[in-house]
């Protein structure tokens, strides 16, 4: 049985884009798949001209801010110091000078030279979120949303380059080959820095012969067990750290005199474990940074890495546990076009298991909370407000809680929805005056919500009491 | 301009609301009195009951209408005696201390003119100050401001309205400028909204009402183990907590800003939750814990105000009440007659105005609700004659038009 040509506008536009908004059902009734084919050939610029600052020069703003800051936290330490020793010689010597930096001079520094990484932090917050409320239908912000998810990195570890790596790794790619993202991800310094792969250097290598320190296969498992061939699929411990001596040597350069350098990458021989490495059964001659590129270009064709990539495609999209022939087509997809994504999502987008079940996948707040704001017109957030929300909702942009990044399944999520209510009723006492219930019903939804939705609406006390009980409907909250 | 998250924090905010210089000239004849008075306006949307909030425990036809859901001086709960016919809801201390005190009034079985019972409408008419819905985007309060700025008696260009929220309240929406403040508490969604919603889910999708459910339980058991935190920015308090932290930080700030001498002379707000359809618990559940909440939004006011109390009105207005009797669902639909709270060191209180119409079925508006007998409209021009020196004409006029023939109630005040 086929839905109606607006039944099925709307599910694309909740199931693979960011929601529906006024104009979006009318903009794609007439032939729903093809307008997200056509999306993918015309992804948005704006992120693009955003002007946004490089990562490198991020990190060396903030690092900047930091050098600055400590500097000045010492000369307010040593004047403290003299302070106390001219009392002291004026009285009785009570206790010594303790060493290191007072408190006082700590929150001095402080308040002098403040963090730049939280406005930066939020400019792409403000650029990536605008993106996703001004895109026709979103087709492509979900899937840098999920790249950006499945490569992940955490802002808590390092905030100023956490929205330009996903500007400068991730979107790019989206509708790319996969190995070119896989390449783009793995050598960027904010993933080099935040899974520890910066420092780590082989046994063997000119640094680790003169130092105590050594590994650290933290990048190496990972990629392994995480962005490509996925966890339990044969690899043994052997493999991580013969891949983790491969790595040896991806750094970035450390931010220091020259003004113009800091933050990029970079592969220091010096770091490097010499020597040839067997990873997954194959043997890799030393030839530098080339030798961590050879492996990274075979783990992106193993069908393991197919297949890992096909089913968390399906799952993010379709549902939490995706049909297996949905997965099967997409996966092929995947090998027989030597992992190009764009290949893969118009793969998901011709099966019909991708229209035919109905919208049981629960949304995540980011996606929940973007198509609440979608649905009323408005395509311009503030910042600071909106990452706050996301914060409340329990998925802080940038912020995932570990590697493996936020989860995506029902039971994650749903003891959420008393947060989600909070959220949904505020945001409906912001747009009391401007957003009207019924109009989202009736044309941003094309009238496919369900009877029980639409008789309360009619008979809430309010019209923020309306919203909130619509933003908070199965239509809202599922695709 | 999205969430309450992360709000602006307290400078910030001022920042964001623009200058705070407002009224730095007195309404004239007010300050050739030597007084500076305050006028609060705080309306509760969703419609107050006003029998569940003030009780006429006098009425040989109270009981029987209401049951053992009638408040009543001996109850349970006892309601908190006023003047020997009337007996104030149990969870209202701080106003029963005000009435005695001769600083609160209490006006019972009044409504504006409109007589439909759609909640979007009343509100138009109540806080339009028209006396039909739709018919105006200003407020009375703000062509209050107007008229005096007409006549010279405030520069309009230092004037400043205060209103409370992300939503400016249409009562104080007009011509004058008006200055906003958004609390920086996430408000919970309402007690009535949650249990709209938990119906909806129960219709519709099991799942999330099983997840809604437990987040109702589980603010019922922190309220019960006493577990009431004040809500941070990042983990707002669930249930009544949070409702009673929010309306105390909303109108406790209202009042700072009032208290000031170069702060604003007239504020609104509002607060909602009151459509109290299912299990209303007059005595102690969610209506009890609303005007709990109110109760200490009136506290915070008084505290905040400091000795600009003494200058102070508030006026807590509704759009309708309910039905006289309870409904299907324990609780009460849509009604007419109300009461209306004033509180302030500026009123001549200790009583109740009320022109009482009886309970007995044929003295029910259209033999359900309470009958309106007194215009509210009376009661709020009486406020701005008295209180803010507003010309008797001109609020029959443009502040309240077509209201010629409803007398403002005299002696609120002074």
């Amino acid at each position: 049985m086929r839905n109606s040509a607006k039944a099925e506008a709307v599910l694309a536009l909740h199931r693979f884009g960011t929601g529906p908004r006024p104009g979006s059902v009318t903009a794609i009734e007439s032939d729903p798949r093809g307008a997200l084919i056509a999306e993918l050939d015309r992804p948005s610029a704006a992120v693009a001209a955003s002007m946004l600052p490089s990562s490198a020069k991020a990190f060396r703003t903030v690092a900047d801010a930091n050098a600055r800051r400590q500097a000045k936290a010492i000369v307010a330490t040593k004047q403290e110091a003299a302070k106390r020793q001219q009392m002291a010689d004026a009285s009785v010597m009570t206790e010594g000078t303790t060493p290191g930096m007072s408190a006082s001079a700590e929150k001095m520094a402080a308040e002098a030279v403040p963090d730049p990484g939280r406005p930066i932090y939020l400019q792409e917050a403000k650029v990536r979120t605008d993106a996703a409320l001004s895109a026709e239908i979103g087709f492509a912000e979900r899937l840098v949303w999920f790249w950006s998810n499945h490569f992940c990195i955490s802002a808590n570890k390092i905030q100023s380059m956490s929205g330009a790596y996903e500007r400068e790794a991730i979107r790019p790619h989206v509708l790319g080959k996969f190995v070119d993202m896989l390449l783009a991800v793995e050598g960027h310094p904010a993933m080099l820095f935040y899974l520890d792969q910066a420092a780590s250097m082989g046994a063997n290598s000119i640094s680790g012969i003169n130092r105590a320190r050594g590994l650290n296969e933290n990048l190496a498992r990972e990629i392994l067990e995480l962005h490509t061939l996925g966890v339990r699929s044969g690899y043994t411990q052997d493999d991580v750290i013969a891949f983790a001596n491969v790595l040896t040597g991806w750094t970035f350069v450390p931010p220091g005199d020259n003004p113009e350098h800091g933050g990029e990458f970079i592969f220091n021989p010096r770091l490097h474990e010499p020597g040839p490495q067997k990873v997954v059964g194959k043997t890799y001659e030393d030839e530098g940074a080339e030798q961590g590129r050879a492996v990274l270009r075979d783990l992106a064709a193993q069908p393991a890495t197919a297949t890992h990539i096909a089913s968390k495609l399906a799952r993010y999209f379709i549902a939490d546990v995706p049909p297996a022939p949905l997965v099967e087509r997409m996966a092929k997809a995947f090998l027989d076009t030597g992992g190009d994504l764009k290949e893969v999502a118009r793969a998901m987008i011709s099966s019909p298991e991708s229209w035919d079940l109905p919208a049981t996948k629960l949304k995540r707040p980011n996606e929940w909370v973007v198509g609440m704001v979608r649905s009323t017109g408005i395509v311009q957030v503030d910042a600071g407000r909106f990452t706050g929300g996301q914060a409340l909702l329990g998925e802080p942009l940038w912020r995932p809680s570990s590697p493996k990044g936020f989860p995506d399944d029902e039971a994650s999520w749903i003891d959420g929805m008393g947060r989600r209510l909070d959220v949904a009723n505020n945001f409906a006492e912001r747009v009391a005056t401007t957003a009207d219930p019924q109009d989202i019903i009736e044309t941003v939804f094309a009238s496919t919500v369900s009877d029980e939705v639409k008789m309360a609406v009619g008979r809430a006390e309010s019209r923020q009491q309306a919203l909130a009980l619509l933003f908070m409907s199965a239509e809202f909250q599922r695709r | 301009m999205i969430f309450a998250h992360h709000l602006p924090n307290r400078r910030e905010a001022l920042l964001g609301a623009g200058a705070l210089f407002a009224w730095s000239q007195m309404p004239r004849l007010a300050r050739a009195e030597g007084r500076d008075p305050r006028l609060l306006v705080i309306v509760l949307r969703g419609a107050l009951d006003g029998l569940g909030a003030v009780a006429p425990v006098g009425d040989p036809d109270w009981v029987a209408l209401r049951g053992d859901r009638a408040l009543i001086l001996d109850g349970k709960t006892p309601a908190l005696p006023l003047d020997g016919f009337f007996a104030l809801n149990p969870a209202m201390p701080n106003l029963h201390r005000l009435y005695k005190a001769q600083q609160a009034t209490i006006v019972h079985a009044t409504a504006t003119p409109y007589r439909e019972r759609s909640h979007f409408d009343g509100q138009d008419v109540l806080e339009s100050g028209i006396g039909r819905p739709g018919a105006s985007a200003t407020g009375w309060l703000n062509r209050a401001l107007l008229e005096m700025a007409s006549d010279g008696r405030v520069s309009l260009r230092d004037s400043r309205v205060l209103g409370v929220g992300s939503v400016t309240p249409l009562v104080v929406r007009g011509r004058a400028p008006v200055m906003s403040w958004v609390p920086q508490k996430l408000l919970p969604a309402s007690e009535d909204t949650q249990a709209r919603l938990l119906d909806l889910y129960q219709h519709t999708d099991p799942k999330l009402a099983v997840a809604l459910e437990a987040r109702i339980r589980l603010a019922a058991i922190a309220r019960g183990a006493g577990m009431v935190t004040e809500p941070d920015e990042a983990t707002p308090a669930a249930g009544i907590a949070g409702v009673r932290a929010y309306f105390a930080e909303a109108a406790g700030t209202a009042a700072r800003y009032l208290a000031r001498v170069d702060g604003p002379r007239v504020g609104a707000m509002g607060f909602v939750g009151w459509d109290t359809h299912i299990n209303e618990g007059a005595a102690s559940g969610q209506l009890a814990n609303l005007l709990g909440a109110l109760d200490g939004a009136l506290a915070a006011i008084e505290t905040n105000m400091g000795d600009a109390w003494r200058e102070t009105a508030v006026a807590v207005i509704t759009e309708f009440g309910r039905t006289a009797k309870i409904n299907g669902t324990d609780g009460t639909d849509h009604g007419t007659g109300t009461v209306a709270f004033l509180a302030g060191g500026a009123l001549r209180g200790g009583r109740v105005v009320a022109d009482w119409p009886g309970l007995k079925l044929a003295q029910l508006y259209e033999s359900r609700d309470l009958a309106p007998t007194t215009d509210l409209r009376a009661v709020l021009k009486g406020l701005l004659r008295d209180h803010l020196r507003v010309d008797e004409r001109v609020l029959a006029s443009n502040v309240f038009p077509d209201s010629a023939g409803v007398a403002p109630t005299s002696g609120l005040v002074g």
